[in-house]
C-alpha cells in the first residue's frame, strides 16, 4: 500500500462546483488544500464533454441561473475564463399544435399569455409580485449558514433573531402567504392565480424539476423559488448558459483553485474516510493511496459520506438512521443529443427566438401528474415532460457551425424499473419515448441526430455520483431545508465526527449550480480552524 | 477646402439625419429607442439590451459608427499640422495604422479625443464626437493642407465580439487575420477595415463608401448567421466600454468648447490620458500651458477607476473620504455583467485617487418602490480594463 506522508491542511472528496468553490475559498485563506476527483475529467454534474467529435455536450446541469455572482466576484472567476450568457425566450408547445412563448419583454410576454387567457396573462403581474416577495425572504438566507434552532451558542441565537427579524418584515397576510406558499402543491399554487391550463403547466414545470414529486403533492411550490430566483437577482446576466457550456464553471473554478496554489489529483476515488478516536484522519483511495489530513470535506452527498465513504461504527445510530432516511430519490433522466442541424418546429413563426430558452411539450398540470403516476408504479413517464434546451442556439462555441447540442432534461425517470435494474434494452426504450415526444412537434427530427446519450439516474449515480441520479442531492422540500438539510443538529455542514465536514447540494441552501453550500461550508470551516473570513464577502443586500 | 452644398429643404422637420444603415437596424428595431448621435437617428436598443450585451462577449455585436465625426486632412504639410493639433507624434506613426489620440485648446484643456487613421504622410482621416471644423482651420492656418469634413460620405459599422474574425473570413475577408490591434488595411472598392473598437474585445471597425453599405450588411450577416450575430445599440455598447475603461467626451469629461462654468475642463492629465502628450516634441496646442500645469503640479482632478462593494450601480454617486468628505464625482457607473461587479470611472479631487487611495466610500440611493435605499458603499482604486480578454490582441485572431 502506498502512503502519501505529505500532510494537507484540508482534503476535499470530489470536484463538483460545491467542493471547488470550497476548495478555493481554503486554499485563499492560506490553508494546503488536496482535492481528490474519481474521474479523469473534473467538473461532477457541471461538465463539457465532447462525447462524439466537436461537439460538447453539457450532459448534466444544463442552465446556471442560481451560480452566486458574489462568488464569481471573490474568486474571479471571469478572469479564469467564466462567462455567463443570458438566455432568450421560451415555449410551451400545446398538443392542439399551438405554442406559448415566453419573450424577456414584458409586453411580448403578457399577449403571449393573452392569447390563452387575458384574465391570465394580467394575473401574471400579482403572481410575480407574489413570487418576488417570497424570494427576496429567501435570497438572503441562501449565503448564511441556517442556524440551529436547538443550539443556544449566540451564533445561532443570533441568526434565528435574523429570520425572524426578516419574517418580521412581512405584513400578516404575507405571513400566512409565506407559509402557505412553503408547504403547498404547485398546482394549487398556481391555481389561485391562473385559470389556463397551458399557463398553469409553463409554469408549473419548474416547481418539479428534479423533485421526485408531482405537481399536486404539497411542498412543490417552494421548489418554484429555487428557479425563479435567478431572475429576480436584479442584474443582468443572472439566467444563462455558461459559455462553452457548464463545464466553463468547473474548468473556471479549477484555475482560480491552482491560482491561488491548491492541488488537484484526477482518477483518485476515495474508499472511505479514516477515521480515529472520532477524528477523521485522512482517506484511503480504491487505488490503493493514502492521504492524510485532520480535515476532509467531503463533495459528495450526505448519503454517499456517511453510509459508503464512513464505517458505520464510528456514526451514532440516530445519525445514520436520519441520513437514511434524508429523501434522495431518482426520479428524472436526460437524453443528451447532438443534432446535424436545427430543429423545426412549424408551430413556431420562423426566426422566432422562443426556441433559444426551455422548451416544453406538456400543456396541461393533469398530463405532468400522470407522468408522475408511472414513476409511482416504477417505471418512466410514458408521455413524460421534458425541459429542452438548445445552447448552441444562443453560444457558437460548443459546436460547428450549423451543427447543435440538444438536452433534454426528462422527468420521471426512476432509478430502477419496477424494482429491477435498467437493461440496455430498458435504456433505449426511455430514449425512444423521450425522441417520440420531440418528433411529435418537431417533423424531421430524428433523421438531425447525429449522437445521442441516454442517462438514466443509473448512469448519473454511477458516473457523477449522485446517489439515485438526484440532481440535488436530496430534494428541496421544506421537511429537508434550513436547519433540516441534510439532518437536524448537523445542518451546519459539520458531523458527528470531529474534522469532517460535507459541502454538497445536499447541504443548506440545496442544489442547482449554486456554489453557496461550498462557499458556507468553508467559513465553518476556517472558523473552526480560526482562520480570517473575510475573502469571502456577504451576500449583497436585497433591497 | 471643399464648398458644402446648400441645400434648400427646411431642416425644422428633420432634426435627425438617417445613417446609411439606418433601414438595415430600424427594420430590427423593435421598440423605437432612437437617440441623437451628434445630429444623426441612432439606435439606443435594438432588441433587447442586455442580450446586446451579450453579443458583443459571446459572438458578435454590429453598431452602426457611422455618425462618428470624420475630417480628412491631406496634403504636404498634413503631418506638420497634425503634429500642431495632437499631443502625440503622428511621425512615429506607422501607415496603416490607428493612434488614439487627444487635442487641446492653448490652455492645455482637453478638446475631444479621436482617431486618427494614417493612410500616408499625406492623408490622414481624423475620427471624433465633436464637431471642430474652426478649430481645425485656425490651427490650419499657415500650413498647406486640405481639409475637409466626410462624415457624411463614409458609413462606418463596428464588428465587436469573439466570433467577429471568424464572420469576416466567413464573408471573405481573411485578409483581417493579419491585422494586429490598430492596424487597417484598404480592400477594393476603397472598403477599410481596422481591428480597432469600443468594447475591449476582439473586434473591427469597417468605413465604407456610402452606397456600399447595404450590401455589405447584407454580406456580413449572411456570413454571421451560425455565429450569434445581433445588431446592438449603444446601451449595451456603453457597458462593454466602461468595462474596458474607456472614456465618453461630455459624459466623463467636459469638452472645452462645451464647458460653461469656470474648472469644468480637464487637462489630459486629469482624465487619465497623460500617457499619450510627447513633451519631446518641440511645439503642440497646448503644450506651454502643459509644461507650466506639470512643473507646478497644477492639476486638480485626476481619473479613477472605482470597484464598489454590492451590486447597486452607482451612478453620478458622490465618492467621501472617511465617509464625510467629499473627494470626487463618478462620471459613469453600471454592474459588469462579465466581471460580475459594480464598476464605475470617476472624476476625483487631488490628493484624492492618487496619494490617498484608501478609506473611500460612495453614497448611493437606490429608489425603490418611491423610497431611497441609502447605502455608504467602501470603494477600491482599480487599474482598467476591469475586464482584460486574451482574446482582443491574439493575433491571428481567436476563431470563436
Amino acid at each position: 500500500m502506498n502512503s502519501q506522508h505529505k500532510n494537507y491542511d484540508v482534503i476535499i472528496i470530489g470536484a463538483g462546483h460545491n467542493g471547488l468553490v470550497n476548495a478555493c475559498y481554503l486554499q485563499k485563506a492560506g490553508l494546503n488544500v488536496l482535492v481528490l476527483e474519481k474521474n479523469d475529467w473534473i467538473g461532477g454534474a457541471a461538465v463539457s464533454r465532447e462525447l462524439t467529435p466537436n461537439i460538447l455536450y453539457s450532459n448534466c446541469s444544463y442552465v446556471c441561473s442560481l451560480f452566486r455572482p458574489e462568488i464569481m466576484r471573490d474568486l474571479e472567476l471571469p478572469k479564469h475564463g467564466l462567462q455567463i450568457i443570458g438566455i432568450e425566450g421560451g415555449t410551451t408547445f400545446t398538443q392542439d399544435g399551438r405554442y406559448l412563448a415566453n419573450y424577456r419583454n414584458y409586453h411580448s410576454k403578457r399577449r403571449e399569455m393573452a392569447r390563452f387567457s387575458v384574465k391570465d396573462s394580467e394575473a401574471y403581474e400579482r403572481y410575480s409580485r407574489d413570487v418576488t416577495r417570497q424570494c427576496r425572504f429567501i435570497q438572503p438566507l441562501l449565503m448564511r449558514t441556517a442556524p440551529d434552532p436547538a443550539s443556544f451558542k449566540s451564533k445561532d441565537i443570533g441568526e434565528i433573531f435574523y429570520l425572524i427579524k426578516q419574517f418580521n418584515e412581512l405584513s400578516p397576510d404575507q405571513m400566512a402567504e409565506t407559509i402557505r406558499f412553503w408547504t403547498m402543491s404547485i398546482s394549487d399554487y398556481l391555481d389561485e392565480y391562473f385559470e389556463n391550463d397551458v399557463i398553469k403547466a409553463s409554469l408549473a414545470l419548474s416547481g418539479i424539476i428534479g423533485t421526485a414529486l408531482g405537481p399536486m403533492s404539497p411542498g412543490t411550490a417552494y421548489v418554484l423559488l429555487h428557479h425563479y430566483m435567478g431572475e429576480v437577482d436584479g442584474s443582468i446576466g443572472s439566467w444563462g448558459y455558461a459559455r462553452g457550456g457548464m463545464g466553463a464553471i468547473t474548468q473556471a473554478l479549477s484555475s482560480s483553485f491552482k491560482s491561488f496554489g491548491g492541488e488537484l489529483i484526477t482518477e483518485s476515488e476515495v474508499e472511505n474516510i479514516l477515521i480515529k478516536n472520532n477524528q477523521a484522519k485522512g482517506v484511503a483511495l480504491k487505488n490503493g493511496n493514502e492521504f492524510y489530513s485532520s480535515n476532509i470535506v467531503s463533495n459528495a452527498d450526505v448519503k454517499r459520506t456517511f453510509l459508503k465513504l464512513v464505517d458505520d461504527k464510528f456514526l451514532p445510530p440516530s445519525f445514520v438512521k436520519k441520513v437514511k432516511n434524508f429523501k434522495i430519490r431518482g426520479s428524472s433522466g436526460k437524453v443528451n443529443i447532438g443534432l446535424d442541424s436545427m430543429p423545426d418546429f412549424p408551430a413556431v413563426p420562423k426566426g422566432d427566438p422562443c426556441i433559444k430558452g426551455d422548451i416544453h411539450f406538456t400543456d396541461s398540470i393533469e398530463r405532468m401528474e400522470k407522468a408522475y403516476d408511472d414513476w409511482k408504479n416504477g417505471t418512466w413517464s410514458k408521455d413524460p415532460f421534458l425541459d429542452m434546451m438548445i445552447p448552441t442556439a444562443t453560444d457558437p462555441t460548443m459546436a460547428p457551425p450549423g451543427k447543435h447540442f440538444m438536452s433534454c432534461f426528462v422527468q420521471y425517470c426512476p432509478p430502477k424499473v419496477y424494482g429491477k435494474d435498467w437493461t440496455q434494452e430498458k435504456k433505449e426504450a426511455f430514449g425512444e419515448t423521450v425522441i417520440k415526444q420531440i418528433e411529435d412537434y418537431s417533423p424531421g427530427f430524428r433523421e438531425k441526430i447525429i449522437h445521442m446519450e441516454i442517462r438514466t439516474p443509473k448512469e448519473l449515480e454511477d458516473e457523477v455520483g449522485l446517489t439515485e441520479g438526484n440532481i440535488f442531492q436530496g430534494e428541496l422540500t421544506f421537511d429537508q431545508l434550513l436547519f433540516n438539510r441534510p439532518v437536524p443538529g448537523y445542518a451546519q455542514y459539520r458531523s458527528p465526527l470531529k474534522g469532517l465536514y460535507i459541502c454538497g447540494s445536499s447541504t443548506h441552501p440545496g442544489g442547482g449550480v449554486m456554489g453557496a453550500p461550498g462557499r458556507n461550508a468553508a467559513i465553518e470551516i476556517l472558523k473552526d480552524l480560526k482562520k480570517p473570513t473575510s475573502h469571502a464577502r456577504s451576500a449583497y443586500e436585497v433591497i | 477646402m471643399k464648398k458644402e452644398l446648400i441645400k434648400s429643404k427646411s431642416n425644422f422637420n428633420n432634426p435627425l439625419k438617417k445613417t446609411p444603415f439606418y433601414e438595415k437596424f430600424s427594420s430590427q428595431m423593435t421598440q423605437g429607442y432612437w437617440y441623437d448621435w451628434s445630429g444623426y437617428k441612432a439606435a439606443s436598443i435594438i432588441q433587447d439590451q442586455e442580450l446586446e450585451y451579450f453579443a458583443i462577449r459571446s459572438t458578435t455585436s454590429l453598431f452602426d459608427i457611422s455618425p462618428l465625426i470624420k475630417y480628412r486632412i491631406k496634403g504636404k504639410d498634413t503631418e506638420k499640422f497634425l503634429n500642431k493639433l495632437t499631443v502625440r507624434n503622428v511621425i512615429l506613426q506607422k501607415n496603416n495604422t490607428v493612434q488614439y489620440t487627444l487635442w487641446c485648446n492653448d490652455d492645455g484643456h482637453v478638446l475631444d479625443d479621436g482617431t486618427l487613421f494614417k493612410f500616408s504622410e499625406f492623408d490622414y482621416r481624423l475620427c471624433c464626437q465633436e464637431r471642430h471644423l474652426p478649430w481645425l482651420l485656425d490651427t490650419a492656418i499657415g500650413f498647406d493642407i486640405e481639409l475637409f469634413e466626410e462624415t457624411d460620405l463614409v458609413a462606418g459599422l463596428s464588428i465587436q465580439g469573439p466570433t467577429s474574425a471568424s464572420v469576416l473570413n466567413n464573408a471573405g475577408l481573411s485578409i483581417i487575420n493579419t491585422l494586429k490591434p490598430f492596424d487597417f488595411v484598404t480592400i477594393k472598392k476603397n472598403i477599410l477595415i481596422s481591428r480597432t473598437g469600443f468594447t475591449g474585445d476582439l473586434g473591427y471597425e469597417i468605413f465604407l463608401p456610402n452606397q456600399l453599405a447595404n450590401n455589405f450588411w447584407d454580406k456580413i450577416w449572411e456570413a454571421g448567421k451560425y455565429l450569434g450575430i445581433k445588431a446592438i445599440g449603444f446601451n449595451a455598447l456603453n457597458i462593454a466600454r466602461v468595462e474596458t475603461g474607456f472614456i465618453v467626451a461630455n459624459s466623463d469629461f467636459i469638452t472645452a468648447e462645451h464647458a460653461i462654468r469656470n474648472n469644468r475642463t480637464r487637462n489630459p492629465d486629469e482624465i487619465g490620458l497623460s500617457w499619450m502628450v510627447d513633451m519631446s516634441k518641440p511645439f503642440f496646442n497646448g503644450k506651454d500651458a502643459i509644461v507650466k500645469i506639470r512643473k507646478n503640479n497644477l492639476s486638480k482632478y485626476v481619473f479613477a477607476a472605482l470597484e464598489i462593494d454590492g451590486k447597486e450601480p452607482a451612478d453620478g454617486a458622490i465618492i467621501y473620504h472617511d465617509k464625510k468628505h467629499e473627494v470626487g464625482i463618478i462620471t459613469t457607473a453600471t454592474w459588469s455583467p462579465t466581471a460580475k461587479k459594480s464598476i464605475a470611472l470617476a472624476s476625483m479631487k487631488l490628493p484624492y485617487g492618487q496619494k490617498i487611495k484608501s478609506n473611500l466610500w460612495v453614497e448611493i440611493y437606490a429608489l425603490r418602490e418611491l423610497e431611497y435605499y441609502k447605502m455608504m458603499k467602501k470603494v477600491s482604486i482599480v487599474k482598467t480594463p476591469f475586464v482584460k480578454l486574451k482574446r482582443r490582441t491574439l493575433t491571428p485572431p481567436l476563431k470563436n
